[in-house]
């Protein structure tokens, strides 16, 4: 039961995570209906950008931790959003009247670049950071097995819960989240009654690549370790997270991204470890093969 | 003179002003990741080294081609086509008429040119393996447009398949190479059944997640796979029968040759060739039967496909099926030719690279394939030093490829058929 | 004289979630007539038409289709592809759907992909130089051939589809339909985008389809000097509610059916008045 509790708060961590990257690939999905590749890159550069900042910070003399994660916060979020969009308007704009293929395969070819030009200019071996956020609380004391809920669990759960929170409010509240929900629909139609659709889309993506660099730091954060390599695997869990929740659906994002994240954990924990990619990728088929509109997704309607 | 001066100095302003603004973007994107690099020092903690030179450099390179471009082109998007064709003048036609017997003759000719070249002889080799893996994705990719991640599964499942047919049961090469292509084959319609009706870009990522698996399957089943010291001592082929040694039953002595190593990779070189003419010759057959008209027909338009009573279902599973078989084969090929095989030899990356072949070579266009899989391979190993850049430049390539020649560096349609001059004696019907 | 039916619609009925695009309709079509579907924009007509081709699987009703052997087929039951293939209903979109980059003459070939699938005994005998095969292409293109005479593209065959002008496209798409020897020909705006002129030499396109090729039509048609023209039958349309039935001297002056259009834009209404000679 304890092994059980403590799993369940490791699953909800890694989910969040997840969650977050999810978001990215949902909202790019709902808009332009394709699927950013390079998304789980992006991710990864944010984490790279952060891990940057904080030693740049550190050296220049910022060495109290909270002022610290909170510029590297400011500074990830603000140069991977930047990423997000020269991605945007360099490979995916100009291909938006272009044949079926043209917009994923150019995204398969950032995603190819941004992982080695991070494998180059950073070299390919891990990157390790002391544990910044040290402590935690012990939930339950059995005998036998020890619960702990540590402190960086519960910045990463408060944070995902935080920004979710913030991001519903915008898309439902503000003027660009209107716009999105209107490029989501109808794309032509959208641009017919005013809305600046380049805008909207530049802004999509700046927001999700924003949100991936939060990704990014939590991971840093709770790993201590980023390499070049990471954004692949958990690009492609946290897009069946966003493919389990329901494409196009924000709390069916952070919905299947804890999900994911629980079963990852289980599986680890209950059977092999090493098969844990394999049970998620296998998700991702099954998923698709038998509900492909996810959990909170609407059914699509092949248009004739 | 003057309405151009007075055109030209707001456009070198605004040039200027874009040029700027992209070196800014520039500063912000690298400043970070380029200017400076992470390091573990003493104690094994990170330490960073400061690297600004090379930070100017490319935010001068940006500024620099952002001005070039907005003085050259103006201020537009860079489309396709922008350019001028780069294959189509008369002259260019007529090259590449000339390409397919000028390569061909090449290849044929290649074990003669480099037989005291041992480096070259295998390169040679490399680039047929890849040609025939890229013809082989060409008929998933280029004419059905179903987008294959998880190629390098089925060469995966065909190098396995040999391997371990072959040492379990001691079944020749030429037994195991139909084998494995059936094999790999079967994988294909075994995943290609429940994931085809899929859209483009779901099909695209569950291929990605099938090759992993596959790979990370590859990797943990230790006992049956050897994990990831992967199969060792994969036999070798045979020439029909005579081995490639120095025993009296030899190749060599069979022929009255002396005996040379060399005889052995001459005809792994002329066996890759043969399987890579058989899969062209393949395709090029099916494009001018129905199955191959409508992979190119639901390419275009998969809804017309069935409104017109086409199967799409199962015309997708004929092309991920015989994609698969090919690639099932190359992959025994693999195996027997490198006597070793592990997963690491099936990444992504491998997929990545077969793709951008494709890619590059102009989706559908056998001979742009054959092209683009040479320059690849073969423009790496002239600069060899470089080798940490071969990813990059074929991310780039098919990022680059798709803005500026969509349908590929050769993509003139060769019609399946034609219409007959109609018989003189025959009114209308 | 009264032929029968070849499709008869009963309680036809379509939801997307909380819209209901299409109402309990009925109707039939007669075999060997032009059967027009109007209505105003966003009455439901196209979702007719997919559902009848197995596009969209309808919440409710039945669809009976009958062939000139006395065979039946319920469309609703069938897969989209089959009801092309099995059921010999063949369709046109009301944004061209060709084969853009395939040649003219491979458009109408892939059209006859099932016969020649079977011909080339499934790939394996045609992989290999099949007489059989040969001949059966030599006939498949020949009938092509036909239809392009017909639709006036016989010196456009190898031109990429895509090349087209966009009447010659028109008319393609109805040239590749014709190519599946359908019983029934479903039309979704053929007029569209045409000139006078074209609009012209559709209207005896269509007459000659149907009297020399035992096919049946039913025509989605915004353009009323086509539907008044060439149409036996009329069916009305608005919100997915049948408002009016008949030939079209009758529906011409269906008060109904006056309304159903006067409710729409000012423009289309004076058109339409124009038209049935108000």
């Amino acid at each position: 039961m304890e092994y059980f509790l403590q799993q369940l708060i490791n699953g909800i961590t890694l989910g969040s995570i997840y969650g977050l990257i999810a978001i990215g690939y949902t909202m790019v999905y709902g808009i332009i209906g394709m699927i950013n590749f390079a998304h789980g890159d992006v991710f990864m550069v944010g984490g790279f950008i952060a891990l940057i900042a904080f030693l740049a910070l550190v050296a220049i003399g910022v060495t109290a931790i909270p002022v610290a994660l909170f510029l590297v916060l400011l500074i990830a979020m603000a140069l991977t959003a930047l990423y997000g969009w020269a991605i945007e308007r360099i490979a995916y704009r100009p291909l938006r009247q272009s044949f079926r293929l043209a917009p994923l395969i150019s995204a398969i070819g950032m995603s190819i670049i941004l992982q080695n030009y991070i494998q180059i200019v950073q070299g390919a071996g891990a990157k390790p950071l002391p544990r910044l956020i040290e402590g935690g609380h012990t939930l339950i004391d059995s005998e036998a097995f020890a619960v702990r809920l540590s402190n960086i669990q519960i910045i990463v759960v408060l944070t995902t819960f935080v920004l979710m929170v913030a991001f519903s409010w915008l898309v439902a509240k503000t003027r660009l989240g209107r716009d999105m929900r209107a490029c989501e629909q109808d794309l032509k139609m959208a641009s017919l009654v005013g809305v600046n659709v380049d805008r909207t889309i530049s802004l999509t993506f700046l927001i999700g690549a924003a949100l991936a660099a939060v990704a990014g730091i939590m991971y840093l954060l709770y790993y201590g370790v980023v390499d070049f390599y990471i954004g692949f695997v958990a690009g492609v869990k946290a897009f069946t997270a966003a493919v389990l929740g329901g494409i196009g659906s924000l709390p069916g994002a952070m919905l299947g991204g804890i999900l994911i994240g629980l079963i990852e954990t289980f599986w680890s924990a209950y059977f092999t470890i090493e098969y844990k990619d394999v049970a998620a990728f296998s998700i991702l088929i099954v998923v698709l093969i038998f509900l492909p509109t996810g959990i909170l997704g609407r059914p699509e309607v092949e248009k004739v | 003179m003057n309405t151009q001066a007075a055109t030209r100095k707001p456009l070198l302003a605004t040039a200027l002003k874009d040029a700027t603004l992209a070196a800014l973007v520039a500063f912000g994107l690298f400043g970070l990741l380029i200017g400076l690099r992470t390091g573990l020092g003493p104690n094994a903690a990170l330490v960073l080294t400061t690297r600004f030179e090379e930070l100017a450099i490319v935010v001068a390179v940006v500024f620099a081609g952002s001005l070039l471009r907005s003085l050259l082109f103006g201020r537009g998007p860079l489309m396709a086509g922008r350019f001028k064709p780069l294959l189509e003048s008369r002259a260019a036609r007529i090259i590449r008429r000339l390409a397919v017997p000028a390569l061909f003759a090449l290849a044929i000719c290649w074990p003669l040119l480099t037989y005291h070249n041992r480096y070259l002889l295998d390169l040679g080799i490399l680039v047929l393996t890849y040609v025939m893996l890229g013809w082989g994705l060409n008929i998933v990719v280029g004419l059905a447009g179903l987008l294959d991640l998880g190629y390098v599964a089925f060469y995966a499942v065909g190098a396995y398949s040999y391997a371990l047919l072959a040492q379990n049961f001691e079944l020749s090469f030429w037994i195991c190479l139909p084998v494995a292509g059936i094999l790999a084959a079967f994988w294909g319609v075994l995943l290609g059944f429940p994931v085809l009706r899929l859209r483009g870009d779901y099909l695209a990522i569950v291929t990605l997640a099938f090759g992993e698996i596959i790979r990370l399957v590859l990797t943990n089943w230790q006992s049956f796979t050897g994990g990831p010291n992967g199969i060792g001592n994969i036999p070798r082929p045979s020439f029909f029968g005579l081995p490639f040694n120095e025993e009296e039953d030899g190749f060599a002595a069979f022929f009255g040759l002396e005996f040379s190593s060399i005889h052995r990779i001459v005809f792994l070189f002329y066996v890759i060739l043969a399987l890579a003419l058989i899969t062209n010759w393949v395709t090029l057959r099916l494009r001018r039967l129905p199955v191959g008209r409508a992979w190119e027909a639901m390419r275009e338009d998969e809804i017309a496909c069935r409104a017109l009573g086409i199967n799409t279902t199962n015309t997708k599973l004929t092309a991920f099926a015989m994609g698969a078989m090919f690639a099932g084969i190359a992959g025994s090929f693999f195996a027997t030719r490198q006597g070793f095989i592990s997963p690491e030899s099936f990444t992504f990356n491998e997929s990545a690279l077969v793709l951008a072949i494709v890619v590059l070579g102009g989706m559908g266009s056998q001979v742009g394939i054959a092209i683009a899989a040479l320059a690849m391979l073969g423009g790496f190993e002239l600069f060899r030093g470089l080798d940490q850049y071969r990813m990059l430049v074929f991310g780039a390539a098919m990022v680059v490829i798709m803005l500026w020649r969509p349908r590929g560096l050769v993509s003139t349609r060769e019609p399946s058929l034609h219409l007959p001059k109609p018989e003189p004696s025959k009114g209308a019907a | 004289m009264s032929p029968e039916p070849i499709l008869e619609v009963e309680h036809l009925t379509m939801r997307f979630g909380g819209l209901v695009a299409i109402d309990d309709l009925s109707f039939t079509a007669k075999r060997g007539d032009i059967t027009a579907l109007i209505g105003p924009n966003g009455a439901g007509k196209t979702t007719v038409f997919n559902c009848i081709t197995g596009f969209y699987k309808p919440s409710a009703g039945m669809m009976r289709l009958a062939h000139p052997d006395g065979r039946f087929y319920l469309l609703e039951r069938l897969l989209d592809f089959r009801v092309a293939q099995q059921a010999r209903v063949a369709r046109t979109f009301q944004n061209i759907r060709l084969f853009p980059a395939m040649t003219v003459l491979e458009n109408l070939v892939v059209a006859q992909h099932n016969v020649l699938m079977a011909a080339s005994g499934f790939t394996f005998g045609g992989l290999f130089g099949l007489g059989r095969y040969r001949a059966a292409e030599r006939t498949a293109v020949d009938k092509a051939r036909y239809w392009l005479e017909r639709t006036n593209l016989l010196g456009r065959a190898d031109d990429s589809a895509g090349a087209l002008a966009y009447g010659e496209q028109r008319r393609l798409e109805i040239a590749r339909a014709m190519c599946t020897d359908p019983v029934l020909l479903c039309l979704d705006e053929p007029a569209a985008g045409l000139n006078a002129r074209e609009s012209g030499e559709l209207n005896a396109l269509l007459r000659f389809i149907r009297t020399d090729h035992a096919t049946s039509i039913l025509l989605i048609e915004h353009d009323m000097s086509v539907v008044m023209e060439i149409s036996d039958h009329i069916v009305v349309l608005d919100h997915g509610f049948k408002i009016a039935d008949g030939t079209p001297a009758a529906i011409r002056d269906d008060p109904k059916v006056i309304a159903a259009y006067l409710g729409v834009e000012d423009e289309e209404v004076i058109k339409v008045e124009a038209e049935v000679g108000l």
